[in-house]
């Protein structure tokens, strides 16, 4: 091996630095998190923080920092996303992957990925002028904004990340698979739903596993059509997202303020449920993987 | 020589005509104002003028809230306090004093295709307090009422639910992040009732009265509408002002003040 050349050198620093960086940034807002985030935990009780059922920060004579209503909403929220959206992505993606002749497919793949690119401020804008006023119209609501339409606008919104990690691991099942089920008399559709679809279930899994990440950690969509307000949550009422405590709250809450702190804590809890997603997602790739 | 001096007194001219008002004092110095986050548009709209005006003077503005303010002002951690709500008899005590720079009305909204168009602080109260839930019970159609209001900490309800008596006892269908939120939320629902500064009150929504008394500016500046607040400037009596923070004052509460205090939402007393 010959010696290396000193731009090959200075570039492999470069990278290194680079690979740093972005290290440094994830432990800096870890550590940040947890200093900002544990004062009012500290202050409020981890029990009576995490399991509160009332939330009310600015109240001037008992203020209450309870987030169970804001985690069960996050969970119910994905957890509806997840029902109504994985679905609908799974049968798209076998549509694109499998069954569509390969000009339709050609058509519409780059428009599920147009639909990934639309910032999530649109999402919510239609959802608000669309989604709730017909809710409120339909179900004779006194207000469409609810945890139902919330779950509707985030399944829309997850469909591009499942419909495309989807496909791609249905494509990536080997020919032979298929070819054999055929020759065996199965068809087209047993083919699918019996093979291809168990042979890619990692791909699959990761992409719901992304689908619960995006769910979970959206602000601005949910923000204009979930009605923010801290109710135990139930689907056709306003309910608050872990996200979208922060957001509403921040503007105006006093720097130094237990409220302000409080809602750091939420920063918290959120950090901490998406890194659970995170690693959930890498196991279930790297199962796949080994199987 | 002769075409040059008529050239010059013909720019002076030109000069002193374009020129309107008092010249600068040549004040110089820096203004600290803390307080209400509530008037933080009035704020930069006085901000703005006086610089305009004292170009030697900076004018600094934090938003902690009004207590906030009133504190600094009498601890000497500022110059000027800010407070949107009357002065507490303890603070009074302390020696704070206050001067009205302008007046903020919170006007109750509805839906344009709501009959009812008037309520008393009473309704008020037991609509958002959650206690009538349907508008029959006022006169209206059969339809559930929804209620619309600010988050925790906006200015905007903290005003609303001081006048009306709710303070921490409303129960809200939803809130809303900004006022042209809850605005354009009313206009599409026509369940809904909310509040909003009076500034901001336009096509789309009407505003109700509140005890027989619409809300305007005539009725605000004579007491006569309800629900509204003083937006005040706080100094200690046991501390003068410096020069350029009595300068500031004087000029907030001035007719050229007027003007701005209008632009920016607020209506001048």
């Amino acid at each position: 091996m010959t010696k290396r050349k000193p731009a090959e050198v200075s570039m492999q620093i470069l990278f290194l630095l680079c690979g740093l960086v972005a290290v440094a940034f994830v432990l800096l807002i870890t550590a940040y998190l947890i200093a900002a985030g544990l004062p009012a935990i500290r202050q409020v009780g981890l029990a009576s923080f995490l399991f509160g059922r009332t939330w009310d920060s600015t109240n001037e004579t008992d203020p209450r920092f309870g987030i169970l209503p804001l985690i069960l909403t996050s969970v119910y929220g994905a957890a509806g996303a997840i029902v109504v959206g994985v679905p609908i992505g799974l049968l798209t993606a076998i549509f694109l992957a499998k069954a569509a002749p390969p000009r339709l497919a050609g058509l519409l793949r780059p428009a599920v990925s147009l639909l990934a690119g639309i910032p999530s401020v649109v999402y919510g804008l239609v959802g608000m002028c669309v989604l709730v006023p017909a809710l409120r119209a339909w179900l004779n609501l006194p207000a469409g904004d609810s945890l139902l339409a919330a779950i509707l606008v985030l399944a829309v919104m997850i469909l591009p990340s499942v419909i495309d990690l989807s496909a791609a691991a249905l494509e990536a099942v080997p020919k032979e698979y298929e070819e054999a089920s055929l020759a065996l008399g199965a068809t087209e559709p047993e083919t699918w739903f019996r093979v291809s679809v168990p042979a890619a279930k990692s791909g699959i899994a990761a992409a719901v596993a992304l689908g619960i990440g995006r769910a979970i950690g959206e602000a601005m969509a949910i923000l204009m059509v979930a009605g923010n307000v801290a109710n135990m949550p139930s689907l056709l009422r306003s309910v608050r997202f872990l996200t979208t405590g922060i957001a509403i709250e921040m503007n105006y809450a006093a720097p130094g303020s237990l409220q302000r702190q409080a809602l750091f804590s939420i920063g918290l809890v959120l950090f901490l449920f998406i890194m659970l997603i995170n690693i959930l997602l890498s196991l279930t790739v790297k199962r796949g993987k080994e199987v | 020589m002769k075409k040059l001096a008529f050239s010059l007194l013909a720019g002076l001219l030109l000069l002193a005509a374009c020129k309107s008002g008092p010249p600068p004092s040549g004040l110089t110095g820096t203004v600290n104002t803390d307080g209400s986050s509530s008037m933080a548009d009035v704020m930069s709209a006085l901000q703005e003028a006086f610089r305009e005006k004292e170009p030697g003077v900076t004018v600094n503005y934090s938003g902690t809230g009004s207590g906030a303010g009133v504190e600094a002002a009498l601890s000497g951690a500022c110059d000027i306090g800010l407070s949107s709500r009357r002065l507490k008899s303890s603070e009074k005590s302390k020696g704070a004093v206050a001067y009205v720079v302008a007046l903020d009305a919170v006007a109750v909204v509805v839906h344009p295709s709501n009959p009812v168009r008037d309520l008393t602080v009473e309704q008020l109260a037991e609509i958002f307090a959650g206690k009538i839930s349907n508008w029959q019970a006022l006169g209206g159609p059969d339809a559930p009422v929804a209620v619309y209001g600010r988050e925790a900490g906006s200015g905007t309800r903290g005003a609303f639910e001081e006048a009306v008596g709710v303070v921490d006892r409303c129960v809200y269908t939803n809130v809303y992040g900004s006022t042209g939120d809850v605005i354009g939320n009313i206009s599409a629902n026509p369940n809904a009732i909310g509040y909003a500064s009076l500034s901001s009150v336009r096509d789309g929504v009407a505003a109700v009265a509140v005890d027989g008394v619409a809300c305007g500016e005539d009725t605000v500046r004579d007491g006569a509408y309800r629900l509204q607040r003083p937006f005040l400037m706080v100094a200690s009596a046991s501390r003068p002002l410096g020069e350029a923070a009595q300068a500031f004052l004087n000029f907030a509460q001035s007719e050229e003040a007027a003007a701005y205090i209008t632009r920016a939402g607020a209506i001048a007393p």
